[in-house]
C-alpha cells in the first residue's frame, strides 16, 4: 500500500498500472487507441471519473449503506460520465462521435469502479482522490503507449499528422491495416506487459499449478 | 463501518442524529438512495440544460457539413456557413411535391413538425420505422451557374437495429440518378452496422438509379443482386444484416409514393 501522496499518484503508472498488472479496462483500451488525439480524449475523461468519483464516494463513505454501496457508487459515476459525455458533444464534438458509445461505457470500465470499492470506501476525500488521478494516469498511460504503436504503424501519423507518408498519399510506407482493427492493441498490450514484467520481476505472477515430479521407486 | 464521530460527543440536531445514525438501517438506507438521486439527478439536468445551445449549434454545424458532403462540395478549408450559402433551403410539401410559401424556410422546424398532430400524419404501413411522418420537410436545392437544378439534397430517416438514422440523399437532376447518400446521426453497433458511414460503403451509391425505365422503385440493399439489374443494387453490410435492411426500408420508403415520389417526378419534368 502506497504511503505517500506522491507515491500514490506514481505507483499506478508501472508498479500498480490498472491495465497491465490488474488487467482492467482492457475494452475500452482496445476500442478507442487507434488514433492518440481519441486515446488522449478517453484518458482525460477517465482521469476526471476516476478522480471525482473517488472524492465523492469517499466523502459519503460512513453514510452508504453496505447493502446498496455498489448501486451508490454507480449513481456517483454515472452521474459523472453523463456530465463528461455532454461536455464532450458541447465543446468537442467531432471526437465525441469518434467516442461514441465508449464514453458511456466508461461507466463500466472496472478501473472505477475498483478504485471506488478497493479505496475510496476506505479512506479519506483527498487521498482518494489523488489515488484517483493516478490510476486514470495508469490508464491513460497504457493508451497513449498502445496509441503511438497503433495510430504511428497503422495509419502513418502521430495526433493526425503525417510522420511516415503513406503509400495512397504517394509516400514510401505501406502502413499495417492490423493495426487499425482492435485485435491489435490486444498484441501491443500483450507487448507492454512483457516489457514491465521483465523490467519488474515482481510483477510475474505465480502459476497457478506445480508440475509434480514423481519420484521413482 | 467506522464513524468519524468520537464517541463521548453527542450528536446535535436531527441532521447530526442523522450522521450518527448507522448506515445500515432501513431508514436510512431509504434516505440516502432517495437523496442521492436527488442530487445526481439535479446535477446531470443542469449539465444537459445548460449545455444544450452549446451542443445545437453543433447539430446544426454537422448537418451542414453533412449536406455539402453528400452533394460532393465539401471543401474544409472554406467556412461551412460560406459554402452552405449555395444551397436553397425549400419546405416541400411531400404530397403535392411542390414547393410550400405557407412557412418561413429558415425557422421551420423539422423536428416539431414531425411531432405536431395539424403538419404530421401517423402511418398505417410504417416500413421504416417512424411512427409519425411530417408532411412539410426542408430539402436543399444545389443550382448550376445559369440557375438550373444540379442536384436537390433529401432529408432521410428510419430505423435501423439499435436507433433511427438520420441522412440525406442526393440525387441528381433527372430525379432518378443517385449522386450520394450518408447518415449524419445514428448509434448502430460500431465496426458493423456503424459501417453505413464508412467512405466505402458508401460510395456505392453514387450513379445508382431509383426507378427502372417502367418506372418501378427498384433501387435495393440486398446481399444479392435485385431482378432489375446492378444499377438499382447496393451491396448489404457483412455483419449487419437488420441495419441493411432499415437502411433499404427507409430508402426506399423515403423516395416512394409516401415519400419524395411526387417530388423527383416534379424534379423530372423540369418543375423546379
Amino acid at each position: 500500500m502506497p504511503q505517500t501522496r506522491r507515491e500514490m499518484l506514481v505507483d499506478p503508472m508501472v508498479d500498480n498500472n490498472p491495465i497491465t498488472l490488474q488487467v482492467l479496462g482492457i475494452c475500452s483500451a482496445l476500442a478507442v487507441t487507434s488514433s492518440l488525439q481519441v486515446a488522449a480524449v478517453m484518458s482525460l475523461a477517465v482521469i476526471f471519473v476516476t478522480a471525482f468519483s473517488s472524492f465523492f464516494i469517499s466523502i459519503l463513505r460512513n453514510q452508504i449503506p453496505g447493502s446498496i454501496r455498489i448501486i451508490v457508487q454507480m449513481v456517483i459515476i454515472a452521474s459523472l460520465v453523463i456530465i463528461v459525455d455532454q461536455f464532450l458533444s458541447a465543446y468537442a464534438y467531432e471526437i465525441s462521435k469518434t467516442l461514441s458509445v465508449f464514453v458511456g461505457l466508461i461507466i463500466t470500465n472496472c478501473i472505477v469502479m475498483g478504485r471506488a470499492e478497493a479505496f475510496a470506501m476506505k479512506n479519506e476525500p483527498i487521498p482518494s482522490f489523488i489515488d484517483g488521478i493516478g490510476n486514470g494516469l495508469g490508464y491513460g498511460l497504457i493508451l497513449m503507449l498502445v496509441g503511438v504503436v497503433r495510430e504511428l504503424f497503422g495509419s502513418g501519423s502521430l495526433f493526425g499528422i503525417t510522420v511516415l507518408e503513406t503509400v495512397n498519399n504517394g509516400g514510401w510506407y505501406v502502413p499495417n491495416g492490423l493495426l487499425l482493427l482492435p485485435p491489435s492493441a490486444f498484441f501491443v498490450i500483450g507487448l507492454i506487459i512483457w516489457a514491465f514484467r521483465t523490467w519488474k520481476p515482481e510483477q510475474v505472477e505465480e502459476r497457478e499449478y506445480k508440475i509434480q515430479v514423481v519420484e521413482a521407486h | 463501518m467506522p464513524s468519524d464521530m468520537p464517541e463521548n460527543v453527542k450528536p446535535k440536531g436531527p441532521i447530526g442524529r442523522f450522521l450518527a445514525a448507522p448506515a445500515d438501517g432501513v431508514g436510512k438506507t431509504i434516505i440516502v438512495a432517495v437523496s442521492l438521486c436527488l442530487v445526481a439527478s439535479l446535477v446531470v439536468s443542469a449539465a444537459a440544460v445548460s449545455l444544450r445551445p452549446t451542443q445545437k449549434v453543433n447539430e446544426v454545424r454537422n448537418m451542414r457539413i453533412n449536406v455539402l458532403q453528400v452533394a460532393g462540395v465539401y471543401d474544409p478549408e472554406v467556412s461551412v456557413d460560406e459554402a452552405f450559402a449555395a444551397f436553397e433551403p425549400q419546405v416541400l410539401n411531400l404530397k403535392t411535391g411542390a414547393f410550400s410559401t405557407d412557412f418561413d424556410v429558415a425557422s421551420f422546424d423539422d423536428e416539431a413538425a414531425a411531432e405536431d398532430p395539424a403538419l404530421s400524419r401517423a402511418l398505417d404501413e410504417d416500413p421504416a420505422g417512424i411512427g409519425r411522418q411530417a408532411l412539410y420537410r426542408t430539402v436543399y436545392i444545389l443550382r448550376d451557374d445559369v440557375g438550373a437544378v444540379d442536384k436537390v439534397v433529401l432529408p432521410i430517416h428510419g430505423y435501423g437495429l439499435w436507433s433511427t438514422l438520420y441522412g440525406f440523399i442526393a440525387i441528381e437532376e433527372n430525379g432518378n440518378d443517385i449522386f450520394g447518400l450518408q447518415f449524419y446521426q445514428h448509434a448502430e453497433t460500431p465496426g458493423l452496422g456503424a459501417e453505413v458511414d464508412n467512405p466505402r460503403w458508401r460510395a456505392q451509391w453514387n450513379g445508382k438509379e431509383l426507378r427502372t425505365d417502367d418506372g418501378e422503385l427498384a433501387i435495393t440493399v440486398a446481399k444479392s443482386v435485385p431482378a432489375a439489374g446492378p444499377d438499382y443494387h447496393i451491396d448489404a453490410l457483412a455483419g449487419a444484416t437488420l441495419t441493411s435492411v432499415g437502411v433499404n426500408n427507409l430508402v426506399r420508403f423515403w423516395l416512394g409514393e409516401e415519400g419524395y415520389a411526387p417530388f423527383l417526378n416534379t424534379l423530372k419534368e423540369g418543375g423546379v
